[in-house]
């Protein structure tokens, strides 16, 4: 019931009622896709509004302390991850950027012995408030992983309406082959598979497979997408498909994405946050947040520029 | 082919790809053969010259000459190291052998005694009134007997499963996971009285009824279910779960559509291998259903045959005609065979059904 209360709290995006008001901003994304508009197959109910961009929504991160059992990984973190734009998370192993990337969509509390402090918001709303249900957090906040992980018992299609299928709600056939789709036009997938919707999900190449993972994720139409160093696991062709396919996420979604690849965070961030450690043991922090251009051309702290130059330590 | 002629300029000894050791040479292809059949041959002539011939006894001195005999030849041709890999490869196969042959000897046994016994009766009649007959109520008991007992075992011991891979923490998970393997070493005749002592608390003394069976191979069939579906659970990759909550998925719904799913194949090989293992149960049955003579459906009423029990009866009070007592029994355990096999053959079907479905 907590779900559906925060649910109500947070907008529209996975209300039911609400959710006629989405093919307006998705015929938005499928006009900017290379694949061109929707075809004949969608059944979309009409929407009026065609605006390309949606105010997606704002996490600020308020002295967050994370911990695992008594191990402290991360200390005193406040950054802010601006709406519809890419924050890059980097930062040598260890210092704690999955770790907080995972505290921010409550995935950080299902490691066993695994806690929280301090104050995650998005928009405003503190999402680890008494009373929140962690699932509807989740729905808002979406998650793409390392290694791509397509389920395996399911087709490509069954992938995608995944998460359709497993929430409450009930979405009709017609409506749920538009948003399997969209979501695929979206991951700039679909013309590669739209003649084998049926075939199993695993059946795709890594760099196929990752962008089905985020046609997955963006069909239960969360507000904030969070990529765990999606493109460490693919080759350099595959990891510019998918750095181009964030550029055009970011118009309807807040994006935060890991990365060892520092010119994948050049070439693909608006904003950087450098987290770093001073020893192995101690908990990482974040050294300084900003624009991209400025963290890569002329950092405030000298931890930074040593890093992105390539001088360590 | 030799090999090429060492210059030897450099003062380092020259290291060469081929065989440095031993003659050089390589044994025939037909070498494994050769020596496992020249062994067998020769065991047997030594043990028949003993007088002590026995297929069993040449087998295992055959087995044990094989490993012997391809040593000796293969160090004398090929050198030590070759001689070695031969020799543990031989022991490799001879113990597959030695592990296979008690079960030929028994398919063998079991196929070539029962076949006497097998009939058109023998499937249609109950031995209700007459001298022999058939085993029909045995074979409509052993089902309904098992299956009563695979519908109480397989929710319980596949939910236990997911409560102690998906749920559990800490002690209590442990003290179960003792309980569980403390349960799979219980003796099968005292899964039989518990289910007697259980009935007989409600229904006083000497209840016999097919759901007491039920329940006694229940309580034999619960901890193999949750011991196989568990290690099943445990390596469904934890990432899908991710994925799952990833999506905004509450936790049963990622168990029941992906963990269980990813599962299925999995699952049904375990429940299948449990219900193999309760199938020829005899000694809870004894206890529990009783023995009878005719055709009893019905597991909440009365006394019910079952494969087992009427085999060991069919050998305990043969009657006046022994031989063909004798040769039901046998028939008996073919059937039971026979229904294991089938069981497994149609889990292979579904699973291979569900693969294409879902694929």
């Amino acid at each position: 019931m907590e779900g559906r209360k925060l649910r109500k709290m947070f907008g529209s995006s996975t209300n039911p009622e609400t959710d006629q008001a989405k093919p307006g901003t998705e015929e938005g994304r499928a006009t900017m896709s290379p694949a061109g508009p929707v075809t004949e197959t969608s059944s979309r109910p009409g929407g009026p509004d065609a605006a390309s961009r949606r105010r997606a929504k704002t996490i600020v991160a308020r002295e967050v302390n994370l911990y695992y059992g008594d191990f402290h990984a991360v200390e005193n973190v406040n950054m802010t991850i601006e709406p519809n734009k890419v924050t890059a998370l980097i930062g040598s192993s260890g210092c704690g950027k999955t770790t907080f990337l995972r505290s921010l969509n409550r995935m950080h509390e299902l490691t066993p012995g695994a806690s929280v402090k301090g104050d995650i918001e998005l928009d405003g709303e503190d999402i680890y408030a008494a009373g929140v249900d962690p699932v509807a957090v989740r729905s808002l906040i979406g998650m793409v992983f390392q290694q791509p992980n397509p389920f395996p018992t399911m087709s490509i299609y069954d992938n995608v309406a995944a998460g359709l299928n497993f929430n409450a709600r009930q979405v009709s056939k017609s409506d749920k082959d538009a948003i399997v789709e969209k979501s695929l036009r979206g991951a700039h997938l679909w013309e590669e598979v739209k003649d084998r919707l049926e075939r199993p999900g695993s059946g795709l190449s890594g760099g196929q497979q990752q962008r089905l993972c985020i046609a997955r994720a963006t069909a239960v139409s969360p507000e904030v997408l969070l990529m765990d160093e999606p493109c460490s696991a693919l080759d350099p062709v595959a990891t510019l498909a998918i750095e181009d396919l964030i550029g055009e996420l970011k118009k309807e979604y807040t994006i935060a994405i890991v990365t060892h690849n520092m010119q994948q965070a050049a070439r693909a961030s608006d904003n950087t946050a450098f987290f770093n450690l001073d020893e192995s043991g101690k908990p990482g922090h974040l050294v300084e947040i900003g624009p991209t251009e400025e963290i890569f051309t002329k950092p405030k702290q000298k931890e930074t520029e040593d890093y992105v130059s390539g001088r360590f330590g | 082919m030799t090999p090429p002629p060492d210059s030897g300029l450099s003062g380092a000894p020259r290291r060469s790809i081929f065989a440095v050791e031993g003659g050089g040479g390589t044994l025939p292809s037909w070498a494994p053969y050769g020596a496992v059949a020249g062994s067998l041959v020769f065991c047997a002539a030594v043990l028949a010259a003993l007088g002590w011939f026995t297929i069993a006894l040449m087998l295992v001195f055959g087995a044990l000459f094989s490993v012997l005999s391809i040593y000796a030849w293969s160090r004398a041709v090929e050198g030590r190291r070759r001689a070695k890999d031969r020799a543990v490869t031989m022991a490799i196969v001879a113990s597959f052998g030695v592990a296979m042959a008690p079960l030929i000897s028994l398919l063998y046994e079991v196929i070539s005694r029962g076949a006497k016994g097998i009939s058109w009766d023998f499937f249609t009649t109950t031995s209700r009134g007459v001298v022999g007959g058939g085993a029909a109520h045995a074979i409509v008991g052993t089902l309904v007997i098992t299956g009563c007992a695979v519908v109480i075992s397989v929710p319980i011991g596949i939910m236990a499963a997911i409560y102690m891979n998906e749920y559990g923490r800490g002690p209590l998970r442990r003290a179960l996971t003792f309980f569980v393997d403390v349960m799979t070493g219980i003796p099968s005749i005292v899964a039989g009285l518990f289910a007697y002592a259980l009935f007989e608390l409600f229904f006083g003394p000497s209840i016999q009824l097919g759901i007491m069976g039920s329940i006694a191979l229940s309580v034999l069939m619960i901890p193999i279910v949750i011991r196989s579906a568990e290690e099943v659970l445990k390596i469904v990759p934890n990432h899908l779960r991710e994925a799952a909550y990833a999506l905004g998925t509450p936790k049963w719904k990622t168990i029941t559509k992906v963990v269980l799913p990813t599962a299925f194949a999995g699952l049904v090989t375990g429940v299948m291998l449990a219900t193999a293992r309760i199938i020829g149960e005899t000694a809870p049955l004894l206890v529990t259903t009783g023995v009878v003579d005719s055709l009893n459906a019905d597991p909440f009423q009365g006394r019910m045959q079952n494969l087992a029990v009427y085999a060991y009866n069919q050998y305990r009070s043969p009657g006046v005609m022994k031989q063909s007592a004798y040769d039901r029994a046998w028939a008996a355990a073919l059937t039971l065979i026979v229904i294991v096999m089938i069981l497994n053959v149609a889990a292979r079907l579904v699973y291979r059904r569900y693969k294409t479905e879902s694929r």
